[in-house]
């Protein structure tokens, strides 16, 4: 797996064959210190945190979702990163856009249903040809237990397509690293707006 | 119990000129960075003169606040102002409290508010049935407050050159009536790279 991105203006190459090794490359660099994260168990929150720094996102929008909580926890510790937290996911399309004016990478997460929060609001990014990256973690579609979540489970991706977002799903955690870096690189090199869309299959089970 | 709260209508005629308001607001801007609601506060801005570091929305109602947010976020060094309308502010309230939340030291939102929804045929919004936008601010954590008069706007305009604790969001409260327009530029794209170039950023 190969993906080339930008750090704070600095092009760095990373060669990884796979999500341990970039793991265990994250681990390293930062000298052990992260012990206690909530979501040690899963792998790959890390490295997806990693593969968005080495793009140069310093910005981050969310509503939050199980999906989502370790990324969140490392954006929200990382001091050279600004984190917001929304009411509504549609606000973060119009943060990013304004943190892009101001020449800063944004991402924004969120689960499936909040897509449906943000159509309109996607006229902006698209109209506008503003670089956007969203994080989407899917519900609704395997092994969902509330029905409430399959409407807008089932129509997140031609929502997003039909409003002109472009969809790359992971089912995968090393397809979902390679998958983050070329979304980042799509997105703020050549500003495309993408969704990716995280399969609730590699999420696994919500457990009560 | 809890109290009623009594609404009280909004007069169409009173309010100041939105054009001489706006005006009074751009003075001497300097180094503001400028983003515009959809709708006439956009107009207004446009009449008062046409400047790179100036972003028109034309659409995604809402977005003009968190916009802003997201600039002020991305060049705490600059000052940004964000004009919009009532109906524009409206469509985006929780986004008062994510502003509140983020705390940029570097914002205010100024709403031009005439009570009505102006560009759909005048009809009645909820500042015009009563609702003070400035109040909800306040109670989201920001600092706010209505702008009475042409000397109030001019007094506040060195504040928004001044770094301040936390998002500023001023009301200025103007007649209901539809001023011809002086339209901006359309092209979002155009006017992306005009205000990153404005900045010295690179295009891609």
């Amino acid at each position: 797996m190969e993906f080339v991105s930008r750090t704070e203006g600095a092009v760095v190459a990373l060669k990884v064959k796979g999500v341990r090794e970039l793991v265990a490359r994250a681990r390293k660099a930062e000298g052990g210190q992260r012990k206690t994260l909530a979501g040690e168990a899963r792998e790959w929150p890390l490295a997806v945190y990693h593969a968005l720094r080495e793009a140069g996102v310093r910005h981050m929008a969310f509503v939050p979702d199980a999906g989502h909580s370790e990324l969140i926890q490392l954006f929200d510790a990382d001091k050279n990163v600004t984190s917001n937290v929304l009411t509504t996911e549609e606000e973060g399309i119009a943060i990013a856009s304004g943190a892009w004016l101001g020449g800063m990478r944004s991402v924004i997460l969120m689960q499936s249903s909040g897509v449906g929060n943000c159509i309109n609001m996607l006229s902006l990014a698209t109209i506008s040809r503003f670089p956007l990256l969203m994080l989407v973690t899917m519900r609704g579609e395997w092994a969902e237990f509330n029905p409430w979540q399959v409407p807008m489970g089932r129509a997140t991706e031609p929502a997003l397509n039909a409003i002109g977002v472009r969809t790359m799903r992971a089912e995968a955690p090393e397809e979902l690293i390679e998958i983050v870096g070329s979304a980042a690189t799509l997105a703020y090199e050549a500003d495309q707006q993408i969704a990716v869309l995280i399969s609730q299959r590699m999420l696994g089970r919500k457990k009560w | 119990m809890v109290k009623p709260i009594t609404v009280k209508p909004m007069s169409k005629v009173s309010g100041l000129d939105r054009r001489q308001a706006v005006a009074a607001l751009l003075k001497d801007r300097g180094d503001l960075l400028v983003l515009c609601g959809l709708g006439s506060p956009s107009y207004d801005v446009h009449a008062a003169g046409d400047h790179d570091a100036n972003y028109y929305l034309w659409g995604a109602m809402g977005a003009a606040a968190l916009m802003g947010l997201g600039l002020a976020q991305a060049r705490p060094e600059r000052d940004v102002l964000v004009i919009t309308g009532d109906g524009e502010q409206l469509m985006g309230l929780g986004g008062l409290a994510t502003i509140a939340v983020a705390k940029p030291t570097n914002l205010t939102i100024v709403v031009i508010d005439n009570g009505h929804f102006g560009e759909t045929g005048m009809q009645k919004s909820h500042t015009g049935h009563g609702l003070e936008i400035a109040k909800l601010a306040q109670a989201c954590g920001l600092e706010a407050r209505v702008l009475q008069s042409l000397e109030e706007i001019k007094a506040s305009r060195t504040q928004l050159h001044r770094k301040s604790k936390g998002p500023r969001l001023y009301v200025i409260k103007v007649k209901a009536e539809n001023v011809p327009r002086s339209l901006p530029p359309r092209d979002a794209v155009h006017l992306k790279n005009r205000f990153r170039t404005k900045l010295g950023l690179l295009l891609s």
